[in-house]
């Protein structure tokens, strides 16, 4: 248990001093590189900001994936069981992933002018739903027909075979998508924020210290940003050992 | 599934659709994963009997993990069991719903020579315990001649029946009836009928 915290506390300890050495043997001012000691000050100066924009960034991260697994997940049901779908929609969904997301802001920051929510969401969502469509979809597709034939011979029905065997079969591959989309959904929401700024989140907190160039502030958001990642990350893992523990192998 | 041609009857009745009172089981265990070993076997009673308590279920469900020699493993995930011992809880999972007829297609061809012939022994126990109908599907005709009443060779494609041997053995054979001369000269009359069947006479396999 000891070893457990340790050796991740030992390497970030070491990464800080690393980091604070590098800056302190070149002489780097603030304005060109802040160093972690400029940091504590900087989250004490704007604490009040940073937890309302903190905030304001994680509950639009974790409503756009949300509405990414909801989405993601119908999407890869009807790719993993109808063959017409999947050869339709594959071409469509691979073409939409490759447009680099930072284009399609001013886009939709024109569609929906002022709705700065829910543009946020929109990326948040948009960023994300892909590795979960495909996992569920290839998940799906790939069930060996030995498993639903378990259940079919007893003459149980296709939602019964869905609910009892392909949903819970699929729940690895969701959850390995599903720590892929929840760092691509932090990725959108702050596109937003630092794009398109109003104000709101720590993208905007971001582009501020840029403008006043109050160098600390912006790697105080940095490390706050990579903060929050790590939040939701351990978050998906804690579920994924509830529901999906069972895919876990012990170590030996 | 539409045949192309006849029709299939099941104790006088002409089959339609799946059957509940059909049991089927494969060359893999096809164990659900995450699953204790008894929520597997109890799988086809949560369909078959959806109104059977949770207790009656497991109890019969252990009256099969018993007979099997699986006690103390109903709580295992499959991933901890060998497989053999998977292939034993999946037995149990056919059978779990009393099936009328159990369908087995080639379950002991992927273990190993000395674990197949246990399975072999406890199949003929639980044949014993509670008789139901079996088709079991084998290229082993070791298999066949001890497990079976009569073996029915098939042709190639088309499989048609190609010659049907009654097994005159006592019912509760042991291992030692296939080292005897009598099994012997049955095994190398289905071995020429296979050799027809597959027509070639002299080739190996």
């Amino acid at each position: 248990m000891l070893y457990k915290i340790a050796v991740p506390v030992a390497s970030i300890l070491i990464f800080l001093g690393f980091w604070e050495f590098l800056v302190w043997v070149n002489g780097w001012p603030n304005y060109k590189m802040a160093s972690p000691s400029d940091l504590p000050p900087a989250f004490w100066q704007y604490k009040e900001l940073f937890l309302i924009m903190g905030w304001q960034t994680l509950w639009r991260t974790v409503v756009g994936l949300f509405l990414a697994v909801v989405f993601g997940t119908l999407l890869g049901m009807i790719i993993g069981f109808s063959r017409i779908a999947r050869d339709a929609l594959y071409p469509l969904l691979v073409g939409f992933n490759a447009v680099p997301k930072a284009t399609l802001v001013p886009v939709i920051a024109l569609l929906f002018i002022g709705q700065h929510d829910f543009n946020t969401v929109l990326m948040a969502f948009m960023i994300s739903f892909f590795p979960i469509a495909v996992s569920v979809g290839i998940g799906l597709s790939t069930l060996e027909p030995e498993y639903r034939d378990i259940l079919r011979a007893l003459g149980a029905s296709k939602f019964t075979i869905f609910r009892k065997i392909a949903l819970p079969k699929t729940l690895p591959e969701f959850f390995g998508a599903l720590k892929v989309a929840a760092t691509l959904a932090f990725i959108g929401t702050n596109l937003v924020e630092i794009v398109s700024p109003h104000g709101r989140g720590l993208g905007a907190l971001f582009k501020s210290g840029e403008t006043n160039g109050n160098y600390p502030l912006m790697f105080a958001v940095l490390i706050a940003l990579a903060v929050l990642g790590i939040v939701l990350y351990y978050a998906v893992v804690f579920l994924e050992k509830i529901f999906a523990g069972w895919a876990e192998r012990a170590q030996s | 599934m539409k045949p192309d041609e006849g029709e299939v009857y099941l104790h006088g009745e002409r089959v339609k659709g799946p059957r509940k009172t059909v049991g089927m089981a494969f060359q893999n265990p096809v164990l659900l994963e995450w699953r204790s070993i008894m929520d597997n076997v109890i799988l086809p009673l949560e369909i078959v009997a959806p109104r059977m308590s949770r207790a009656d279920r497991e109890a019969r469900a252990m009256e099969l993990l018993d007979m099997v020699g699986l006690t103390g493993f109903e709580n295992k995930r499959p991933s901890e069991l060998s497989g053999g011992m998977r292939q034993r809880a999946s037995l149990c999972r056919s059978l779990v719903h009393k099936p009328e007829v159990l369908i087995m297609d080639e379950p002991f061809g992927a273990l190993d020579a000395f674990t197949r012939e246990d399975l072999w022994q406890t199949m003929r126990d639980l044949r014993r315990a509670e008789p139901f109908t079996t088709v079991l599907i084998t290229h082993d005709l070791r298999e066949s001649v001890f497990l079976g009443d009569q073996v029915i060779v098939l042709s190639g494609r088309p499989a048609r029946t190609q010659y049907v041997m009654d097994v005159d053995l006592p019912e509760d054979r042991t291992l030692d009836v296939l080292y005897t001369p009598k099994v012997a000269d049955m095994l190398h009359i289905l071995r020429d009928q296979i050799k027809i069947a597959q027509g070639r006479d002299g080739g190996a396999h």
